[in-house]
């Protein structure tokens, strides 16, 4: 599955034709195999007991905390020379923290990478979940600042430990409902808490809540590292994901009043860009991938017709 | 026709060359050497040398140079180094009471055995700034004493000890010490975690809650006991040998403090001890980490925990700036996805009241 990085040095440069190039004095994929099976271990305990988070011995990373050493950290636990990358930050594939983080794995894994969901066996990500659906076989790694969906309620790890222990979920769902009383609705836009498999309550990551129905029961591996905090998670496939809610305020995720400006989408999560000083905005789809496919497709039907 | 913003990868190398660029300075003068940071910055190796957690002077000299002297970012280029390399074992503790003594004061007796030895040190120096130092700072090399320090000298805690005085320090045992590089930290905490976290902890973060200590936030009393700076040996024992051989020889900064008395009807009052230990010479950052350490020993020590430096998690969970640094500043990275969803629902709940302000004027009409 692995391969040692002094042996196998190709040349710089199209690392798209070299799978095995790495960086000469590291290993592949940057963490060493002892890490990385401490890891695995973490994965596999997270994978049996869902939504639990797993203590595990986060590594210092090249890259800062805060900015996806926890994703990291998994990726390249899980990551093999055969696969496919594809690395996003809220949605997009160009922005510039994932365009570093797929430059990383590049350099030490020399994997292939690609923007296109459909042919990612591992997509890391943070703050969206792709708009294509995920596929059985695929792994998508979230990068998780504050894995502890208890922590606004309290600060405390040996508190909310034992809350999870004993799933004493009340306050939670009190300050679901302080939200209505005071706002008439559950004023959460991302960060919104979910109940894992009936048992976990976990934090889905600062994904907008928009996401939330695409954990449940998604036939793709979800793994959550958090590096800082030195927490991994999960949500194996087909497990049962739900937002919290009330019977007479269920859960509702954003709309908007207009489809995507570039791709015509009503049914995306719209980023809103600025135009200018007086107003001026427009709407389109935080998921570029996903917006440029549907571009494409349209210029093809309209070149179609044309013929 | 708006095109979205094509961030990335260009950008990244661009700003990465300039940064370089920028790093060099002007050409005209000459780069600096890492022997010059090494040999004149030396005590910004020492720090970051201990909060990076890694003895090496050349590579502590690199980072401060790769990091154009901010020494945080330094400390986390060494950490970064640092977990790389592979483990080899835990050293045989160090014993300070051996040490090639550069500097050794005690703030709890006039004189003692080994006497008190002043070294180099800032402290009686008047902040004026040295112009010389700016026209040409060449100095002629200092004179040779033949005074001899003796290289025993007994630390002055073990003084106290001998007479009961002192708390007893734990006999040493043989369970693995722990390693929050390897293992997440649980709480409690042990005290080797704790010294741990202190000696990796940022010095202007220790130095802020060993000052709200003295200022009340949790009183303990201090007396600095004895602070000394030399150099130690550290000694390893080889699975194969089987007996302990010297690696290396380190300078380190000790502080003991010695803190208010415990006791009760039945047991004799005793001080108690507050332990700073760092590489290099960073005298400030061990003398707030011992202030620090003996603040956390409150629970054990059966006091009351009610000051921000007596709480583990508080104290733990935020000395580390490497951490620290990273999520402060990831608020730079775009989080438009989370921000467009609380635009979202203001808008929804603004709208809503917008509607029930405009039912009630309806209903009043």
């Amino acid at each position: 599955m692995t391969m040692s990085a002094t042996d196998e040095s190709a040349p710089a440069g199209d690392d798209e034709q070299h799978r095995t190039a790495t960086i000469d004095g590291y290993n592949f994929a940057f963490l060493d195999e002892q890490t990385k099976r401490m890891i695995r271990r973490a994965i596999l305990k997270a994978v049996a007991i869902p939504g639990y988070q797993v203590p595990f011995g986060s590594r210092e990373m090249p890259l800062p905390y805060g900015w996806g050493t926890g994703g990291i950290q998994v990726t390249a636990s899980v990551i093999g020379p055969d696969d496919v990358l594809k690395v996003i930050d809220q949605g997009a594939d160009d922005t510039t923290n994932a365009v570093n983080i797929r430059r990383f794995f590049a350099k030490t894994a020399g994997v292939d990478t690609t923007e296109r969901t459909k042919e990612a066996t591992i997509v890391q990500t943070r703050h969206r979940v792709p708009e294509t659906p995920l596929a059985e076989g695929q792994i998508l790694v979230y990068q998780v600042p504050i894995p502890e969906p208890l922590r606004w309620i309290e600060p405390r790890e040996t508190e909310t430990r034992k809350m999870h222990a004993l799933e004493e979920y009340g306050t939670m769902q009190v300050s679901l409902y302080e939200d209505i009383a005071k706002f008439g609705r559950i004023a959460k836009g991302y960060n919104y808490p979910v109940l894992v498999n009936g048992r976990y309550v976990m934090s889905p990551s600062p994904i907008p809540k928009f996401d939330n129905p695409k954990m449940d029961r998604n036939p793709a591996l979800q793994l959550f590292g958090a590096g800082r905090e030195k927490r991994i998670y999960a949500i194996p496939p087909h497990t049962p994901v739900k937002s919290l809610d009330f019977d007479d305020y269920p859960f509702d995720v954003e709309t908007w009043n207009q489809p995507c400006a570039l791709c015509g989408a009503t049914d995306t999560f719209l980023d809103e860009v600025v135009l200018d000083d007086k107003g001026g905005r427009m709407f389109c789809c935080s998921d570029t991938e996903y917006c440029a496919e549907r571009q494409a497709r349209a210029a093809g039907r309209a070149r179609g017709d044309a013929a | 026709m708006y095109v979205a913003v094509k961030g990335g990868e260009k950008a990244i190398e661009n700003s990465q060359r300039l940064l370089a660029d920028e790093r060099r300075g002007d050409r005209h003068v000459n780069e600096v050497t890492l022997q010059q940071i090494d040999g004149q910055l030396s005590l910004a190796v020492d720090r970051v040398m201990t909060e990076g957690s890694l003895y090496d002077r050349e590579l502590a000299a690199l980072a401060v140079k790769q990091a154009r002297g901010d020494l945080i970012e330094a400390v986390f280029l060494l950490r970064a180094y640092r977990t790389t390399l592979p483990r080899f074992g835990a050293s045989e503790p160090i014993d300070t009471g051996r040490m090639a003594i550069r500097r050794r004061i005690s703030a709890t007796y006039k004189d003692l055995p080994g006497g008190q030895i002043l070294g180099a040190s800032f402290d009686y120096t008047h902040r004026l700034l040295d112009f010389t130092l700016a026209a040409d700072g060449e100095r002629p090399e200092g004179e040779l004493s033949d005074h001899v320090i003796d290289n025993e000298m007994p630390r002055v805690v073990e003084l106290l000890d001998r007479d009961g005085m002192m708390e007893a320090e734990l006999p040493a045992d043989d369970e693995p010490v722990a390693d929050l590089t390897r293992d997440s930290i649980q709480f409690p905490a042990g005290r080797d975690a704790r010294l741990q976290a202190l000696a990796r902890g940022d010095e202007g973060f220790l130095l802020a809650l060993g000052y709200s200590n003295q200022r009340g936030f949790g009183n303990t009393h201090p007396f600095a006991g004895e602070i000394r700076v030399g150099e130690v040996a550290v000694e390893f024992v080889p699975e194969e040998l089987g007996f302990a051989i010297e690696v290396a020889e380190i300078t380190v900064t000790e502080c003991q403090m010695i803190n208010q008395f415990q006791g009760s009807a039945t047991q004799p009052p005793q001080f108690t001890r507050g332990y700073g230990l760092t590489f290099g010479y960073c005298e400030r950052k061990a003398m707030a980490m011992s202030l620090v350490d003996r603040s956390l020993r409150a629970s054990e020590l059966g006091e009351d925990v009610n000051a921000p430096v007596q709480d583990q998690e508080f104290v733990l969970y935020h000395a580390d700036n490497v951490e620290a640094s990273g999520f402060v500043q990831h608020l730079k990275l775009p989080h438009y996805i989370d921000f467009q969803s609380e635009l979202v629902i203001i808008r929804r709940i603004r709208e809503q009241i917008e509607r029930n302000r405009g039912a009630h004027q309806e209903a009043a009409e």
